[in-house]
């Protein structure tokens, strides 16, 4: 893949943002310019949670070429704290020890490389939580909107 | 070096990947004799890396650990060091990367450094340069590692991968520890290096042991004269942990006793995390210090140099303990690997790369 | 809108055709078809393929092909719509003659995919998938099938036994079929015990990879009785759509494009489900044949494996379904696929399907869907 694709989208990839109308209220990963819903322009800037459950998922044994290293591995349907829905692939879990409804939270990890001499791949990935931890009441709330 | 503003560390934050693989493992393989690495050296077993891992996502998840401890917004960060010596691109900086996840970028400094395993500290004492000297309001310093040696060789057994992050800030009600005092030993020694396009370091044996001694031990001795304080007035010391046994030399040498080094000690149960290894044993102290605790840390780098740091616990530190996985949490964390899973994983097999 | 007729059919064989290429699947499908209607004049040509560009990295090809098969001079048109390619080519087809723009037009479907290893296929399938939030990941289409199948099975307590039927009832009726790609029966136990390829879809739950092109002719019904005595006559047509993404649909277990596309198709023809004789539908895998059933109203939602196993679907049940095999034993040269589909409710319509002909049947249903149903089309046929 060209570097300017990979590149382009990076917010997504790295930090969940996807895009939330300010008219209904619908949130759309990966973010679009037009709402769906009621075709309204005026989309801004949100961060999705982190964390979620898993809908549903699948264990890869043929997979695309260029992941022949990693198989096999696990894709899942992950719905969100907001509700928002995302695919995304798990780590650090056996299959057998998945259950539908699992707790799971974001990390980054690398899906692929372009070959030893090209870029690294950077993305989302979920895995079952390591830590319930203790919140923390000074931060602002979940979802964060930003600018248009 | 003492910073003319006081500072402190605002958050610290871990990462240790799932894997394990034990040294009696990698033993069986090369035929080797086990009690000299275990009993000898006194590792059992290293984190490995998963083959989705590298330098940069184990950077990010301790930075992102250290941002909850801070309790502070990556807006207010104005640097992002990364330190390490085993960084994914040679020209592409780790450091970028962790900033534009953690959403920092543009408005920031971000870069990577290199020192051998000390090259995280270093992160920490650049972080205090420019936050006391006002240029910065936070920074965050990095060191991790995904440690390279040789298949067969004698670092094989304790190679491994982590490592930890630290937000330097102003000293004040926020602060979890302050950092009092720094001061570096630093010479031209060639006991360990890696040249450019090789894969793996080379070493100079028994002779890069005596260039950690050196300089540990007079980096050690050098910060507590100047502090004019004495080793019993340490509740902990951690020192630089490429094995089980040399720390336990140093410490005797400097007059430390065991139990001051008990908490810090890492490799016996997670290897050598190169980079990762002070900052780690420096996060597993934080996790378990009271306030008022002493703490004495001397890293190495080979090439060579030591960074030796007097760390004071503050009272914000026990309430920020919780609010991210404790080094002892990912340690718990573990699932072992086999040495052919461990080999494909950090590409050791020939005509792997003809799959692609 | 005047009523449009099918009043020639051509395929070739499905599977791995290394003899064949591109242009030469094509163009004999298109001689089959014209022979089979008695040579009439073509006026416009519609293809539907799904990649030359990537399988044969041959991009142009409504040109190439109408060119390579003798139509040259006529205006053709490439429908690319994933694999529901062939299904599209005929929608527009109809639209073409319904709507007088046309007379006699050949519509048809080819897909070559046999010059690529089987690794850069899948891949190459997997591009009808959102290539930054799904392909990116390692995900491919079979994985989005397989995700929605332990959902499926999850949610309505169904085991993958009632899958394993659907596969073994598809093989014993390609082994009737002299173009199916494996004209041979098999086993529950092959059924059930082949290799994983995304659980929980094993390899008997997916269609395979293969090369073929089929080809009909449509006219307006009113000159079709001079060019046959059995003329199949369109007499409903829908095209329905839904959001892009798996994760952004709001029914992870119901394909919105067939309900609309069925519902469109029904109400054009003037029907109900039960009006149905027989259906050729998309079982990509099997679980896309279990909802396809539900969605196009023929049984309840989970009720699919129950139908099964009471033999419902067989060829002489009430309900049968894809008596050429489907695009598990028939094959599934993607962007031919939906006209292999027509092809052969017009063989049933016509009573012209020998050992795997349905008794009595008039009414037949096409349902071909893109990726996993980011679009659909139902087409519904008399004789």
């Amino acid at each position: 893949m060209h570097v300017s694709k990979f590149w382009r989208e990076l917010p997504q990839r790295y930090r969940l943002e996807g895009k939330r109308c300010s008219q209904c209220g619908k949130v759309c990963f990966p973010p679009r310019d037009i709402c769906p819903i009621c075709n309204s322009n005026q989309m801004t800037s949100v961060t999705l949670p982190k964390s979620g459950k898993i809908i549903t998922y699948t264990v890869m044994h043929t997979v695309p070429s260029h992941f022949e290293i990693f198989k096999p591995y696990i894709i899942a349907l992950v719905q969100l704290e907001d509700g928002t829905h995302i695919t995304t692939q798990l780590t650090d879990c056996k299959p057998e020890n998945i259950t539908l409804g699992m707790d799971v939270e974001a990390v980054i990890r690398k899906i692929n490389e372009d070959g030893r001499d090209g870029i690294i791949y950077y993305s989302y990935k979920f895995r079952p939580v390591l830590k319930n931890l203790k919140k923390n009441t000074d931060k602002k709330p979940i979802l964060q909107y930003d600018s248009v | 070096m003492i910073p003319k503003q006081p500072v402190g560390i605002i958050g610290w934050g871990a990462y240790l990947p799932q894997y394990r693989i034990k040294v009696e493992t990698i033993a069986t393989v090369w035929g080797t004799y086990l009690e000299r690495y275990t009993e000898g050296l006194g590792v059992e077993e290293k984190a490995v890396a998963g083959p989705d891992e590298d330098t940069t996502t184990i950077a990010i998840e301790a930075a992102q650990n250290a941002i909850k401890r801070a309790q502070i917004e990556s807006s207010e960060l104005g640097a992002v060091l990364a330190g390490s010596e085993s960084p994914p691109y040679a020209v592409k900086p780790t450091g970028c990367t962790v900033a534009e996840v953690i959403g920092t970028t543009p408005n920031i400094l971000a870069a990577d450094l290199e020192f051998a395993c000390k090259a995280g500290t270093e992160a920490i004492q650049f972080c205090m340069g420019l936050v006391s000297s006002g240029m910065i309001k936070y920074g965050i310093a990095i060191g991790a590692d995904v440690a390279q040696s040789a298949p067969g060789d004698d670092l094989e057994y304790a190679t491994a991968a982590g490592g930890a992050a630290f937000i330097i800030g102003k000293l004040d009600g926020k602060a979890a520890a302050s950092i009092n005092a720094s001061s570096s030993y630093v010479t031209d020694t060639p006991d360990f290096w890696r040249r450019s396009e090789q894969p793996y370091p080379k070493h100079g044996g028994v002779f890069t042991g005596q260039a950690y001694f050196h300089h540990v031990i007079n980096a050690g001795k050098q910060l507590i004269k100047e502090l004019d304080m004495k080793p019993q007035d340490f509740q902990h010391a951690i020192f630089h942990q490429p094995n089980g046994k040399f720390p336990e030399k140093v410490a005797k040498e400097l007059g430390f006793v065991s139990e001051q080094i008990r908490v810090g000690m890492l490799v016996n149960t997670i290897g050598n995390t190169y980079s990762g290894c002070i900052p780690l044993g420096l996060s597993a102290v934080l996790d378990n210090a009271k306030p008022g605790d002493n703490i004495l840390v001397v890293s190495y780098g080979s090439g060579a140099g030591s960074d030796a740091f007097y760390i004071v616990a503050q009272d914000a530190i026990e309430d920020k303990r919780e609010l991210a996985p404790t080094v002892q949490d990912y340690i718990d964390r573990k699932e072992y690997v086999d040495y052919s899973c461990y080999a494909k994983w950090r590409r050791m097999i020939i005509g792997l790369e003809a799959k692609r | 809108m005047r009523k449009v007729a099918i009043i020639g059919v051509g395929m070739t064989k499905v599977g791995h055709l290394f003899s064949e290429s591109l242009r030469s699947l094509f163009s004999k499908a298109v001689r089959s078809a014209l022979e089979d209607a008695g040579n009439p004049k073509i006026d416009a040509l519609y293809v539907g393929n799904m990649s030359a560009g990537q399988f044969n990295n041959q991009e142009n090809i409504a040109a190439l092909l109408s060119d390579f098969a003798g139509l040259n001079g006529i205006p053709a048109t490439r429908i690319e719509e994933g694999c529901a390619s062939g299904a599209g080519a005929i929608y527009n087809g109809f639209k073409a003659v319904a709507s007088g723009s046309h007379d006699f037009v050949l519509v048809g479907g080819v897909e070559k995919m046999m010059d690529t290893s089987t690794c850069d296929a899948t891949s190459i399938v997997s591009t009808v998938t959102d290539q930054e939030y799904e392909a990116f990941l390692g995900l491919s289409l079979v994985g989005i099938n397989a995700m929605v199948m332990r959902l499926y099975m999850n949610t309505f307590d169904v085991g993958r036994e009632p899958f394993a039927k659907f596969s073994v009832q598809m093989h014993d009726n390609a082994s009737k079929n002299p173009y199916a790609q494996f004209p041979f029966k098999t086993s529950m136990d092959k059924a059930m015990n082949s290799n994983p390829v995304a659980e929980p879809i094993h390899l008997m739950d997916c269609a395979p990879l293969g090369d073929g092109a089929a080809a009909l002719i449509l006219c307006p019904e009113e000159y079709a009785k001079k060019f046959t005595s059995s003329p199949v006559e369109i007499i409903g047509a829908g095209h329905g759509m839904d959001t892009f993404i798996f994760h952004t649909r709001d029914d992870f277990l119901s394909l919105k494009a067939i309900r609309d596309s069925a519902r469109d198709a029904y109400r054009m023809a003037g029907i109900t489900p039960g009006k149905v004789d027989l259906m050729e539908i998309h079982d990509s895998f099997s679980i896309t044949a279990f909802l396809t059933i539900e969605d196009l109203g023929f049984v309840e939602k989970g009720a699919t494996g129950q139908a099964i196993d009471e033999g419902l679907i067989s060829l002489d049940g009430p309900l049968p379904v894809n008596p050429s095999g489907g695009l598990k034993a028939r094959g599934h040269p993607i962007g031919a696929t939906g006209v292999y589909q027509m092809a052969e409710v017009v063989l049933q319509l016509r009573g012209q399907a020998g050992a795997r002909q349905v008794p009595g049947a008039e009414t037949g249903l096409t349902n071909n869907i893109s990726g996993f149903g980011a679009s659909s089309y139902v087409h519904i046929l008399r004789g």
